[in-house]
């Protein structure tokens, strides 16, 4: 009762806030608004940040988690055991940490790629399959990598000399590969939905949850950071995306630069792919992937396109990710706050549109993100 | 278009019965000529997506011809038999049903120059909606439909009323607030179902009462689909006939011209995600009151609709962005759909192929100088030999 009340005292304020400042924004005379309502943009971004409060507390109250308990149970989950959380955490952080940090170089280079989660798919069953020709569950990895490449070619090469919406181009791959998943784990191995790996093309995992790919994933996130801020190259590809006429000027192909950096992406998040089956589950689930490629398009955002940040978030978040799984088997939470599993779901979501709303002016896109460069 | 005004005025002197009718052929000519190039990037782009499916069909050891006609027994066409089967032909409406609304939204976005993919979310927030309403509120016969149906579709337009806040006044890139949106209500609403709104079984929000349900056409066609292409028609009128909807365009055209015209660009920004809120909460009711395949009920696995809003993205692409061409385009891909099973029963191919496919017509379309680029290279190399 008393959470609710607070909550619906907090929306009301929110509520009266928003409801000022969008009557000034219409220039409708109002009475009396507070002259630091005034200003475009801390404007904008109030009203923003109060309509997502507003939408969460609506969220809460749609699971029921307006309640004392939950003070009790967030206490509990902050007094449980880490270690074996952040260690499976890092599992999810894998494959997010890839995918995110191939796009954020993709982007700093000005092609945005919301296919990320078709990569994943396709990623999947060609590496596991190539895994299984090859007999390696290194080699799988690779095959995957290669897929992602191929794609991410693909898609800038369409991007670059074709001019193709690149947005289109996303939800394309991304349409393409959910029934190319489907219809490959049928043709390939007969069965519907799914398929398990041999063990032994399984990567080996250090300490129960850790694998190497990890390593690899943080290793790839730093060699990223460096790249991006302490080379030439890497100087190129963020003048590729901020104003190409200039990298144009001084003699580089940006379209050269603009492929090579998506094909690299893609091939990051092709590798993240194959480690969900070779890696991860040891078998090939039609639903697995579903989301992730959406989740690390949101680490990318919020990370604000820097590799290292990226990492950190991506591991936040598959954390988060955990810890709703935690929620979810604990049997005193489940019971009692049987939406805490939802809305930990979609925590890493709020937290993105919070950041992109809060941070919007501070850390801004490329300016020629999603534009193809058409020369004068 | 002075010559077609005179040419307007002139007929309208003499207008006897055959002038009405020359007049009525010159503006359908008219509007064939402004529509041949759009439907001939459509076409191409399905020829080349059926191509591909050809391809992936013949590496996998299928035979294309075969599976093909297989698949268009589901638009009714029994090629084989020599025979139209009407109930296939229903079915594929109403497949295509919540396609033409879905596409609404990404086409309405897109007029606007906004890329809103957020149907998807929308179309859950919808469907639960109206399976709340239908099955958990008793009205009389008639008014309950109206009412679940309005229902979803204001819950659908309060979900994009979100990611339209934030673009309008914070500045945040609609395609990270819709996907963020769609995936918020992919675990909003199995919720939703499993603790408020299930019946008798847990995983499943409780049936549609009798009155909430749309009177049965034939097959799984409801009285849903006139709702649906009304829905297009009155889109398509209100942005080609009112000013709104010209703003509206205006903005997505040229966004500068807009401003300088004096157009409110975030009341035209706000309007198409509204239209497009709408249109994605009628597709979500059209599968829980409007289809009985589907049991008239919501799975909390949202099997029955997931996947829906982003197919729509396909259907507005190929129909052009237009509410008009997106009916014909979502037949086009329902029958296809419909017809993928058939392509299974008859031959084991996977009918998740025609998704695929969907997806290549997409990459085909996202290139808008497609068919022009390769017209000049065909010339090219036609003209090489002299």
């Amino acid at each position: 009762m008393i959470l609710e009340g607070i909550a619906f005292a907090l929306a009301v304020f929110a509520l009266g806030l928003s409801l000022m400042a969008l009557l000034d924004t219409f220039r409708i005379k109002t009475p009396k608004v507070p002259a630091w309502l005034h200003g475009e943009k801390i404007r904008g971004r109030i009203i923003g940040i109060v309509a997502i409060v507003v939408f969460v507390l609506y969220l809460m109250w749609a699971h029921d988690l307006l309640r004392l308990e939950l003070f009790e149970y967030t206490a509990r989950a902050l007094t449980e055991n880490w270690t074996s959380l952040i260690l499976a955490a890092s599992l999810l952080a894998t494959p997010l940490t890839l995918a995110a940090v191939g796009e954020c170089l993709s982007e700093r280079a000005g092609l945005f790629n919301i296919g990320l989660e078709g990569i994943f798919f396709l990623s999947v069953v060609v590496g596991v399959r190539g895994a299984e020709i090859l007999g390696s569950g290194v080699a799988g990895l690779v095959v995957g990598a290669l897929t992602g490449a191929l794609i991410g070619f693909i898609f800038s090469m369409m991007a670059v000399y074709l001019k193709a919406n690149q947005l289109v181009l996303g939800m394309g791959i991304n349409i393409f590969a959910t029934g190319m998943l489907a219809y490959l784990l049928m043709t390939i191995w007969g069965f519907p939905g799914i398929h398990s790996v041999r063990p032994a093309l399984h990567i080996p995992k250090l300490l129960g949850y850790l694998t190497p790919v990890f390593f690899v994933a943080v290793i790839v996130a730093i060699v990223a950071h460096i790249i991006l801020h302490k080379t030439l190259f890497g100087l190129r590809i963020r003048a590729a995306g901020e104003k190409p006429e200039a990298v144009d000027v001084a003699g580089v192909r940006i379209d050269r630069i603009r492929i090579l950096v998506c094909t690299v992406g893609a091939a990051l998040a092709g590798l993240g792919g194959a480690f969900f089956a070779l890696g991860w589950f040891g078998e090939i689930v039609k639903e697995m992937a579903v989301g992730m490629g959406f989740i690390a398009l949101a680490v990318v955002v919020v990370a604000g396109l820097e590799p290292l940040l990226a990492l950190a978030v991506a591991f936040v978040f598959g954390f988060v990710r955990v810890l709703a799984d935690w929620v979810a088997t604990s049997a005193g939470i489940s019971s009692v706050l049987p939406g805490a599993f939802y809305l930990m779901h979609m925590v890493p979501f709020i937290v993105t549109l919070l950041v992109v709303t809060i941070f919007i002016g501070r850390r801004p896109f490329p300016k020629a993100l999603g534009k193809p460069y058409i020369r004068e | 278009m002075i010559t077609r005004i005179e040419r307007n005025a002139n007929t309208e002197i003499n207008a006897g019965e055959d002038e009405v009718v020359a007049r009525l052929f010159g503006t359908i000519r008219e509007h064939l000529r402004t529509l041949k190039r759009p439907l001939a990037d459509s076409l191409f782009a399905l020829f080349i997506g059926l191509l591909i499916g050809a391809a992936l069909m013949l590496v996998f050891g299928h035979n294309p011809i075969t599976g093909y006609i297989s698949m268009l027994k589901g638009f009714g066409l029994f090629i084989r038999e020599g025979s139209f089967n009407k109930t296939e032909f229903l079915e594929a409406l109403a497949y295509s049903v919540p396609l033409m609304l879905t596409a609404i939204t990404f086409a309405v976005g897109m007029r606007a120059g906004i890329f809103n993919i957020g149907a998807e979310g929308q179309v859950y927030m919808g469907a639960v909606a109206a399976a709340w309403i239908g099955g958990h509120l008793v009205l009389p016969t008639g008014i309950h439909v109206l009412v679940a149906t309005a229902f979803a579709m204001l819950v659908g337009a309060l979900w994009a009323i979100l990611p339209a806040i934030l673009k309008i006044f914070a500045g945040v890139h609609e395609v990270i607030s819709s996907i963020m949106l769609n995936w918020i209500a992919f675990f909003h609403v199995p919720y939703l179902i499993i603790h408020h709104f299930a019946g008798a079984y847990a995983e499943r929000t409780a049936a549609i009462l009798p009155t909430a349900r749309y009177p049965v056409i034939g097959a799984s066609l409801t009285a849903v689909i006139f709702v649906a292409i009304a829905a297009c028609v009155v889109v398509y009128f209100l942005l080609w006939r009112t000013r709104a909807g010209y703003e509206l365009r205006l903005v997505g055209d040229n966004p500068d011209a807009a401003r300088y015209a004096g157009v409110n660009i975030r009341r035209a920004i706000l309007i198409s995600f509204i239209i497009g809120g709408m249109a994605a909460g009628l597709a979500g009711a059209s599968q829980v009151i409007g289809r009985p395949l589907l049991g008239w009920t919501l799975p909390a696995t949202l099997g029955t609709v997931f996947g829906l809003g982003f197919s729509g993205i396909g259907v507005a692409v190929v129909g052009r962005n237009h509410p008009i061409g997106g009916i014909f385009a979502a037949l086009l891909f329902a029958g296809m759909l419909n017809g993928a099973k058939f392509m299974e029963y008859d031959f084991g191919i996977p009918s998740d192929l025609v998704v695929a496919i969907q997806g290549v017509i997409i990459l085909a379309l996202a290139v808008p100088t497609l068919l022009p680029m390769i017209r000049k290279w065909v010339k090219k190399i036609g003209r090489k030999p002299k």
